[in-house]
């Protein structure tokens, strides 16, 4: 019963958003110059072709009309139709998603399989050279900006070693292989960032909680100190730990706009540069509603994750 | 510590296992261009070539962006082709005659020409097409000029296409060039069928535009698609592009001319003017440019050969006007054009009341590096006679609504890229243009451009424009640049490539060797 009304509750917040950033959207919208059926002609565009397009694309309406007739359509589940693409947002969203999400899932795994071993490592040893050294070299790993890595590991591995392609996205339909090929050098470009933030939160939260009491009353009863690390310790620093995670998640299901531009990876965030850049007002309302849904929706799985950690933490 | 080491192995065990096994995987995944050499006449040929941005739309009614055109003139074509000098070849039309009054064209078109369903192409596609592009279907008409010139199309036979003009149109052949669609075929925009050398195939968003061989074409004979399947990658990074052509992932890639030397040696550099004016366009009807002496003496200060050699690396033509030298018929190669003289500028600026200069703002389209970087020297050298320039950027769709269309600027800096008529080009000076964002407006020039127009004698239309030309001049309607070099970079498997007068990747032109 509780945990139905936490959903609901939720779920009502998440729809007010949803409704003040759509209006946020057509307001930007408002001010915006430009005509999405003149960006996609160009200069050499006979005005004829551009008039015969702005009809056909609904743009002689004025964009009031275009957003009531847009929260119409999606009362009926429908996000409208392109202007750039002339195609369902939808679909658009849908076949870009699968991108996304696995560049998402496999930064995602980078980043957990390097964080909890490193962290550990590091807290354990705190002060000492190699350590340090490794803690530099993660502050350098934050410093370093992502479009700048990811030309540096398509120089390494697709230029000079020729191990891995250099973008050229093959789908998963094609070649199951050759998709996750194609997606590990943008993973890994995004993961170093990421890596590199959390293992810096999670062994600083780990060198606060070996400090607590607790560890002391858990040494003194005679466990091990690994012991002590992984089943105290490390289970208590999770928790914060998985607030970051959660946002780090949210922003590259977002689209990692730089990363996919530099490796050629039709994913969200090209999606959202081609929605602005050709002013598609019904692409882009329809990407702020799923990025709006995502930051809602992993929000929330976040804090069943807590509980999960924590039991004491109960949804309210 | 033993425990994690005993995991680091197990993860870089996990990582090489993986790695192995991606890599076998991808010998299957990835096409032929990635194994050069490997292609004999037996395997199917494949090659990717670079597509700079997403196609406008894939009917050519409907589109007008020249990247679109370039791939999809592989896959229709018009009454008449063009070679690589811009001159006219028969394609559909195997001939045509121009009657004695000018006023009526007629077709004679190729018998057993097919589209791609098969389909015989006859004068009613013609008709239907022309029909369609001027309006004359009662529809809403799609072409400016075939909505004013054309009068009826008829057809007295299946292989006979009547064209009557309105009135007289000396340029009225660079509109046969226009393509042929099939008669009541509307799917253009999803599943283009022509009767090119290339079939379209596929088409993935965002991602790459797929087209393949015609075994059955025969419209122009001595054109012949020998490679089976062409694939247009969409990439809109310059970075994204170099490294694909470096990792073997691309073919031809068009690329800017600062990365040529980076290129050369790996690759053949195909390169050339692309018949395009780069022009810093000057506001007419703003002060302190609505002064013609103002407009000279930018122009007696610009130099363009800097400009040439550093924002493209010598790799462009200068030109005084606003004509490309590759349309030769036309180009005035005799213009009495302005050349460097600092204390001319001076003095002009003092005698138009400005001897301590003035402020300019050149908004210049942001996602255009070469215009930025021309920006930059053109504000240095402006600046050697008190002009102070301040750039200002300015988001694609903003310029196009700004400057371009409500003609709010001072100064800008934009290319035009070339049609095969002259008139296309020169057209966009005359003050009844709607797209005149020059703010330039003649009486003499209007005059010219409407006598070329209308003169039957190509000699005599040539010299009009020459006029026309150096009007431009004399007046310092704007200042004309140079015609960038086109640059392409193109894998040593793969020969042939021609640059024409408008940009067009002719894949008949081009073989894999292996």
């Amino acid at each position: 019963m509780k945990t139905a009304f936490f959903v609901l509750k939720k779920l009502g917040a998440a729809l007010a958003t949803l409704f003040l950033i759509s209006v946020l959207t057509f307001c930007v919208f408002q001010i915006l110059p430009g005509n999405p059926a003149h960006i996609i002609l160009g200069v050499d565009a006979d005005p004829l072709q551009v008039e015969a397009l702005s009809k056909e694309m609904g743009l002689n309406l004025p964009l009031q009309q275009r957003y009531i007739n847009w929260v119409v359509g999606l009362f009926s589940g429908d996000l409208g139709n392109s202007l750039r693409y002339q195609t369902p947002v939808a679909q658009l969203i849908a076949d870009s998603l699968p991108v996304t999400v696995s560049l998402t899932a496999m930064a995602l795994l980078i980043t957990v399989v390097l964080v909890v071993p490193l962290s550990v490592y590091l807290a354990k040893n705190n002060n000492r050279a190699l350590p340090t050294a490794i803690s530099a070299l993660l502050q350098l790993g934050v410093a370093v900006p992502s479009f700048w890595l990811s030309i540096l590991l398509v120089l390494i591995f697709a230029v000079n070693l020729r191990w891995l392609p250099s973008g050229d996205f093959v789908p998963f339909t094609t070649s199951v292989t050759g998709a996750l090929r194609s997606l590990v050098l943008p993973a890994v470009a995004i993961s170093v960032g990421t890596t590199a933030v959390v293992i810096r939160y999670l062994k600083n939260t780990l060198l606060d909680q070996m400090g607590m009491d607790y560890v002391r009353t858990a040494r003194s009863k005679g466990l091990a100190q690994n012991e002590v690390l992984y089943r105290h310790v490390l289970k208590n620093a999770l928790l914060p730990t998985v607030t970051i995670l959660g946002m780090i998640v949210v922003e590259v299901l977002g689209g990692s706009i730089i990363v996919e531009n530099v490796f050629n990876l039709p994913g969200i965030g090209r999606l959202i540069i081609t929605g602005v850049g050709n002013r598609d007002f019904p692409l882009v309302q329809g990407l702020v509603f799923y990025l709006a849904f995502t930051v809602v929706v992993i929000n929330f799985l976040v804090e069943l994750l807590y509980s999960a950690i924590d039991p004491r933490i109960r949804v309210r | 510590m033993i425990r994690l080491k005993k995991l680091a192995v197990v993860l870089l065990a996990a990582v090489l296992t993986f790695s192995g096994c991606a890599g076998a995987g991808a010998s299957a995944g990835t096409s032929a261009s990635a194994a050069p050499a490997t292609a004999t006449p037996a395997q199917p040929t494949s090659i990717k070539i670079a597509l700079g941005s997403e196609p406008d739309n894939l009917d050519p009614m409907l589109s007008a962006a020249t990247d679109t055109s370039s791939v999809m003139m592989n896959v229709f074509e018009g009454l008449l082709g063009f070679n690589t000098k811009g001159e006219f070849i028969p394609a559909i039309a195997e001939s045509y005659t121009i009657s004695q009054d000018e006023l009526t064209y007629t077709f004679t078109i190729k018998q057993g020409i097919q589209f791609h369903d098969g389909k015989s192409c006859t004068a009613q596609d013609v008709k239907y097409t022309y029909d369609k592009l001027a309006g004359l279907d009662g529809g809403t008409p799609l072409n400016t000029t075939l909505s004013q010139e054309l009068e009826k199309v008829e057809c007295p036979d299946d292989y006979t296409a009547v064209l009557t003009l309105k009135n007289k149109d000396a340029g009225f052949l660079s509109k046969a060039t226009i393509s042929i669609v099939e008669k009541d075929y509307e799917q253009n925009s999803t599943q283009p069928i022509g009767t090119g050398p290339y079939k379209f195939a596929e088409y993935v968003k965002g991602q790459k535009l797929v087209l393949e061989k015609n075994d059955t074409y025969n419209t122009i004979t001595d054109r012949k698609p020998t490679i089976d399947r062409v694939e247009f990658e969409i990439m809109t990074d310059e970075n994204a592009k170099l490294m694909a052509l470096k990792s073997g992932d691309l073919d031809i890639a068009g690329v800017s001319s600062t990365n040529v030397p980076a290129l050369k040696d790996e690759f053949t550099i195909v390169q050339g003017p692309q018949n395009m004016v780069q022009v810093f366009a000057l506001n007419n009807k703003v002060k302190p440019l609505d002064d013609v002496r103002v407009r000279q003496a930018i122009c007696y200060a610009i130099d363009k050969d800097e400009i040439i050699n550093v924002v493209s690396g010598g790799n462009g033509a200068k030109v005084e006007s606003f004509l490309s030298p590759s349309m030769a018929t036309y180009y005035n190669d005799k213009l009495n054009a302005y050349t460097l003289n600092l204390d001319k500028a001076k003095e002009l600026l003092a005698d138009a009341g400005y001897a301590n200069g003035f402020d300019l703002t050149i908004k210049v389209p942001s996602n255009y590096q070469m215009h930025i970087d021309t920006a930059q020297v053109i504000k240095d050298e402006l600046a050697k006679i008190g002009i102070n320039v301040n750039i200002e950027l300015v988001e694609w769709a903003q310029w196009l609504d700004g400057v371009y269309t409500n003609r709010d600027y001072e100064a800008t800096i934009i290319g035009h890229s070339g049609k095969l008529d002259p008139q296309d080009f020169l057209n966009r000076f005359s003050s009844t243009y709607a797209k005149n964002y020059f703010n330039f407006s003649d009486a003499d020039y209007d005059a010219l451009i409407e006598k070329a127009a209308s003169t039957a004698d190509q000699a005599a239309r040539a010299d009009y424009y020459k006029q026309c030309q150096q009007l431009l001049v004399d007046k310092a309607a704007s200042v004309f640049i140079q015609d960038p070099y086109i640059n392409f970079a193109v894998a040593k498997r793969v020969e042939g490539l021609k640059i024409y007068p408008v940009t067009f990747f002719n894949l008949c032109d081009l073989t894999v060797v292996a």
